[in-house]
């Protein structure tokens, strides 16, 4: 198929998905209800008893819950993908003169706005709690760069886990393990206050280096080299999600 | 019309698909003329869902051939979907759009200008214009399934699938789709349809296919069908074989899978 119609297809699909969440904006709100009461629990609760050093709680672990917001967005696109191949409209789209992959490409680009409008819910209720930072329009946009990209990267594999699932539960439970990988991370405590093998697991797992890369863009720190880790921990699972999702996908339809 | 100098819209040779080790396609061969219904006929897990998915592309054969407008469906993918129109067995409608941004959808997944017009146009022609702002989960079975067929429409494909258009349909709502599905043939679209229900065959078919344990077993007009069993003797009481009692005698009770010769030649048959 041309690009021409890629790009008019995948456009009319991804205008039909963002109809869907515009009609059922809790999706929206459940998304960010999770990241916004721990956020709440961990600065009005257990925030007084963490020692972070100079910065505020609020300040320390934002970069964290935004990550967490991202992985309980995501279940969300597995979760349409799934209704979409179970109600028979997908075999629709795909008997039709369409371009294929444009059916996939449409929930991935759904979900990077539904995470992103979620993501700014977060971000608002946080400067409310008394977030601050110094960064400017650069920073900020290296900032939407990052959790773009990590958005992307966890949602490929998202839709594998929406086109293989058998039910609706399985299609969203592979994201718990996402929400809680920024716990054994640098995102709430410093790393070096756990044990020995917690701590080497936190340190080389992705969560830790792209918590530490937007922790040090809001504070105005140098982001040293653990903004390279990020970049290609998301580039890799980016790469390794697509591939799979493609041969998932080609699969289904072969 | 169906002419016999007409190359067939559907032409299916020797097809066999397996999942696994369970065969459900056997060597299927059939061709439809251009311009009529064609009614393949079969019980639950008789494989006709298997092959009007094979024809639409959603499905790889494992062997044999099948042609749709002339184009191959194995190599000539594109061509074969720019043809057909498929309406799935489960209504494949959106249900959080409205009926008309349903329509309008699919006009411009045709690349179809005036995308709004077209849904408009169809909505009156199904009856759904007041229905059209609202909500496709909030339609009744027989609302859904003529949207369902209306968005078959757009683009006027010359090939029409329909797999099991009335299947948990109530009889007033099966009329409704009936009466649609002629108004399509009398438009010159050929029409694939599958069915469990006899009467249903019966009422809108040209031709009839029985499907059963993956083959074709008998084909024809209905007047050829009952041709197959003895022609009504007066007794006590005379008495034309029924569509469902070929049908019955035919497939030869309830079909048994994995056992191939309970599908014996009609001519057998006793009554």
């Amino acid at each position: 198929m041309s690009t021409t119609h890629f790009v008019a297809d995948t456009s009319a699909l991804t205008r039909r998905s963002l109809r869907h969440i515009l009609r059922s904006p809790d999706t929206i709100i459940t998304t960010a209800v999770t990241p916004v009461a721990l956020m709440l629990i961990f600065v009005y609760v257990f925030g007084g008893a963490i020692e972070v050093g100079s910065a505020s709680y609020i300040n320390y672990m934002l970069p964290g819950i935004l990550l967490i917001t991202v992985a309980s967005g995501i279940a969300y696109t597995a979760y349409r993908l799934f209704m979409d191949l179970q109600g028979g409209i997908f075999e629709r789209f795909q008997s039709m003169p369409i371009a294929r992959s444009s059916a996939l490409w449409a929930h991935v680009l759904t979900s990077l706005v539904a995470n992103l409008v979620s993501l700014a819910v977060v971000v608002g209720v946080a400067l409310l709690m008394g977030f601050r930072t110094g960064a400017g329009l650069l920073g900020w946009l290296a900032v939407l760069g990052i959790l773009t990209l990590f958005t992307l990267a966890l949602t490929w594999v998202a839709t594998i886990a929406g086109l293989s699932a058998k039910t609706v539960d399985g299609a969203s439970a592979f994201s718990y393990p996402l929400i809680f990988l920024p716990f054994i991370s640098s995102a709430f405590v410093p790393t070096d206050t756990m044990p020995a093998p917690v701590e080497w697991f936190a340190e080389n797992q992705p969560v830790t280096s792209i918590v530490n890369t937007i922790r040090d863009i809001f504070a105005q720190q140098p982001v040293g080299t653990d903004i390279w880790i990020a970049l290609a921990w998301c580039v890799g699972i980016l790469v390794a999600g697509y591939a799979f999702a493609m041969l998932t996908y080609r699969r289904r339809t072969a | 019309m169906t002419t016999t100098t007409d190359p067939p819209a559907i032409r299916v040779q020797g097809l066999e698909k397996s999942y696994g080790d369970l065969p459900v396609l056997r060597g299927v061969d059939f061709d439809v003329a251009p311009g009529s219904i064609f009614a393949l006929l079969g019980s639950n897990g008789a494989g006709k869902t298997t092959a009007v998915r094979i024809l639409s592309t959603l499905l790889k054969a494992d062997r044999g051939t099948a042609t749709v407008q002339g184009f191959d469906v194995a190599t000539r993918g594109a061509d074969v979907r720019e043809s057909i129109s498929l309406t799935g067995q489960f209504a494949a409608v959106d249900e959080i759009l409205t009926g008309r941004e349903n329509l309008m959808l699919v006009a411009e997944l045709r690349h179809l200008r005036r995308p709004g017009e077209i849904a408009d146009a169809l909505l009156a022609r199904f009856s759904l214009t007041e229905a059209g702002g609202r909500r496709a989960g909030t339609y009744s079975g027989g609302m859904r399934r003529r949207l369902d067929i209306a968005m078959s429409l757009i683009g006027s494909p010359p090939v029409i699938f329909l797999d099991e258009p009335t299947t948990g349909l109530d009889p007033q709502a099966r009329i409704e789709v009936w009466d649609a599905v002629r108004e399509l043939a009398s438009t010159g679209t050929t029409v694939l349809l599958t069915t469990q229900y006899l009467d249903e065959a019966e009422q809108l078919a040209d031709r009839i296919a029985v499907l059963h344990d993956g083959r074709i077993i008998a084909e024809g007009t209905l007047a050829e069908l009952k041709g197959l069993l003895p022609p009504a003797r007066v007794e006590y009481v005379e008495k034309q074989p029924t569509l469902e009692e070929v049908f019955l005698a035919l497939v030869g009770g309830p079909p048994t899978p994995g056992d191939a010769d309970t599908a014996t030649p009609p001519t057998s048959q006793e009554q």
